[in-house]
């Protein structure tokens, strides 16, 4: 699972360049988005669930730092 | 009048939340600077997107696609998306849990022990802060000329020479009181309830502007039926066929006025009539313009605030969502307002200035109070306070405490000294906005690449074992090198469309610091077991 997501991650700046419709209005989506703007809009839509994916299946291993693995407060001068 | 008020009472509001968030300070400097890294998802969100969405996310974004189209969405709403939400997921995490691990206040902090040198500190510390400046500038100067523009007419009989408007030194001033009294009182909290606000405030304003203007225009197909029919190219990437005689035509204008200027040097140079379209390759290189955002000091600032590696599980999944709601309005509102009409009457006359678009536009077709309210919302777009923050705790905790030693100073005087550096910079900020630098405007865009010059630098000091301090200064020198040398090649700036080899400046900037780093890290010997143990032991489990 975590290669496809890394895959997804790969795609979607893939389709960022999306030279496919660089030339094109037609279809206009929802009769006001040219297809160069509604395509990046779904794009933005698409990262989002891409990510969701990528927090539940790549999830680093070495983020998790509990209140005790943390430092202690750095030594200062006494209060004056 | 009305704007006014609106504008007064949204600064009002600011001082109230700063002044709101100092009765649950704890009164340390990891208070006053990291919110006692207690920070919860929601908020972490709105802090990291409200401060990579700039003033340019609002009035930028609806100016350049006055001229470029719907295609800024892709160029550069649709990949911050992408490029932002995985910087907080690859580096943002990551830092966070250095910084709670080992106790850092700031990035020079983290720099400094993972290669395990002071002079990384002492390069990097001149750098950032040199970067950070303009940008700074860029802010208060946009904020000071905006409050100028909605004001005018507003006192005739006072500011005489401004056509009644607030001047904008009086403007600039006022913006970074506000900004100077919230972040004095409430630090960095102050912030993170402020950012919230100006979020809500400013996606909301772009929402209702656009569905009350598109309704005035007749309806959304009809506004963009308009732009169609008046500038296809507006609705693609490319030169519409149908558009050609037109630029060719602003071309030939535009020569004549450039030669008669140049022999009578009266006046502001002219304007070189833009050629629609984008270049595929700007397109390419300009996916790594957002990495800056691995990089800024205020965003590392405000990864560290985080309560846990979870609280920026929102801000992955929502950022794009949040970047589409802002960006969408404000390039549909760029394209109709340049080819719209209402009642017969074009919106904007044929040489609007791109930079008042939005402002124009608005006032053009609705009432003072929606015009009032983007007003705040523009106002609502600066990460101004962040910056000043970040640069307060620099110079407490990198040069001051570093070098005079931490142990002299009490948790108070460290305060104390935070806010008076705090203090420092915004006050310098405002004399230096006083010499009207405008200049500075060319310099801020280009202190972006410069950021994103730092990313392999980022990069690799969290997940390369083999990255050393000598690669590390190299990829810095590298990288300075190189954007001095294109940065003096485009005439300081100059230059707006200067590219290296077809590719925009960041591009070459990042694969030079990339190449030194790489390079210069395998020849030299590598990081100690203490340092290895420290940054990647976990890493490897």
């Amino acid at each position: 699972m975590k290669r496809l997501v890394l895959a997804l991650v790969v795609l979607l700046f893939v389709l960022h360049q999306d030279v496919w419709w660089w030339d094109r209005i037609d279809p206009v989506v929802l009769g006001f988005m040219p297809i160069g703007l509604a395509f990046h809009v779904l794009l933005s839509i698409l990262t989002a669930m891409v990510y969701a994916l990528a927090l539940k299946y790549w999830w680093p291993s070495d983020v998790d730092v509990a209140d005790h693995e943390a430092a202690a407060p750095r030594k200062t001068g006494a209060e004056l | 009048m009305i704007p006014l008020w609106i504008i007064l009472g949204y600064l009002v509001v600011l001082l109230l939340l700063g002044f709101a968030s100092n009765r649950v300070s704890t009164g340390t400097q990891v208070d006053y600077f990291l919110a006692s890294r207690g920070v919860g998802p929601v908020m972490l969100l709105m802090s990291l997107f409200g401060t990579t969405m700039t003033a340019f996310a609002v009035v930028g974004s609806s100016g350049e696609a006055s001229q470029t189209g719907i295609g800024v969405y892709g160029l550069m709403a649709s990949a911050s998306g992408i490029v932002h939400a995985l910087c907080f997921f690859l580096v943002g995490m990551k830092l966070w849990a250095f910084g709670k691990r080992h106790g850092y206040l700031t990035q020079i902090e983290f720099f400094r022990d993972r290669f395990e040198s002071d002079a990384i500190g002492l390069l990097l510390f001149p750098l950032l802060v040199l970067m950070l400046f303009p940008y700074l500038l860029t802010g208060v100067l946009g904020l000071g000329g905006c409050i100028t523009g909605v004001t005018t007419g507003a006192f005739p009989d006072v500011f005489k020479s401004t056509n009644g408007a607030i001047p904008p030194w009086l403007g600039e001033g006022i913006i970074v009181s506000v900004v100077l009294v919230y972040i004095f009182v409430g630090g960095v909290r102050s912030t993170l309830w402020v950012n919230a606000f100006q979020n809500v405030l400013f996606m909301g304003v772009g929402i209702v502007a656009m569905f009350v203007i598109a309704e005035k225009m007749g309806g959304f197909e009809n506004a963009t039926r308009l732009a169609r029919e008046k500038n296809p190219s507006l609705l693609k990437r490319t030169m519409d066929e149908a558009d050609k005689p037109r630029y060719e035509a602003a071309m030939v204008g535009y020569e004549t006025k450039l030669s008669v200027w140049k022999e009578t040097k009266v006046g502001p140079a002219p304007r070189k009539p833009h050629k629609p379209g984008i270049d595929p390759l700007d397109w390419l290189s300009y996916m790594l313009i957002p990495l800056s955002v691995a990089v800024f000091p205020h965003l590392f600032q405000y990864y560290l605030t985080a309560k846990s590696a979870k609280a920026f599980k929102l801000s992955v999944v929502g950022h794009p969502i949040f970047v589409m709601i802002t960006w969408l309005p404000c390039v549909l509102l760029g394209v109709w307002f340049v080819t719209g009409e209402v009642n017969g009457k074009s919106i904007l006359p044929p040489d609007a200035d791109p930079n008042r678009v939005l402002a124009m536009g608005i006032k053009g077709i609705t009432g003072p109070v929606l015009s009032g309210l983007m007003a705040a919302g523009i106002l609502a777009t600066n990460s101004l306070d962040a910056q000043f923050l970040v640069l307060g705790n620099m110079f407490t905790n990198d040069i001051v405490a570093h070098y005079a030693g931490r142990e002299r100073f009490s948790e108070k005087q460290l305060l104390r000294m935070g806010r008076a550096f705090v203090v420092g910079v915004v006050v310098l900020t405002y004399i230096v906005s006083l010499t009207e630098p405008r200049s500075v405007f060319k310099l801020g865009t280009w202190c972006f690449s410069g950021f994103a010059g730092l990313f392999p630098l980022t990069i690799a000091a969290i997940y390369w074992r083999r990255a050393t301090k000598w690669g590390a200064i190299a990829s810095i020198l590298a990288g300075g090198v190189a954007w001095l040398w294109m940065f003096h090649d485009s005439g300081y700036g100059s230059q707006e469309d200067y590219h290296f080899m077809g590719w925009m400046p960041v591009a070459p900037i990042v694969a030079v610091a990339t190449m030194a780093l790489i390079g210069v890290s395998m020849m030299s010997r590598p990081p100690t077991n203490r340092t290895l143990e420290k940054f990647f032991a976990l890493g490897v489990k």
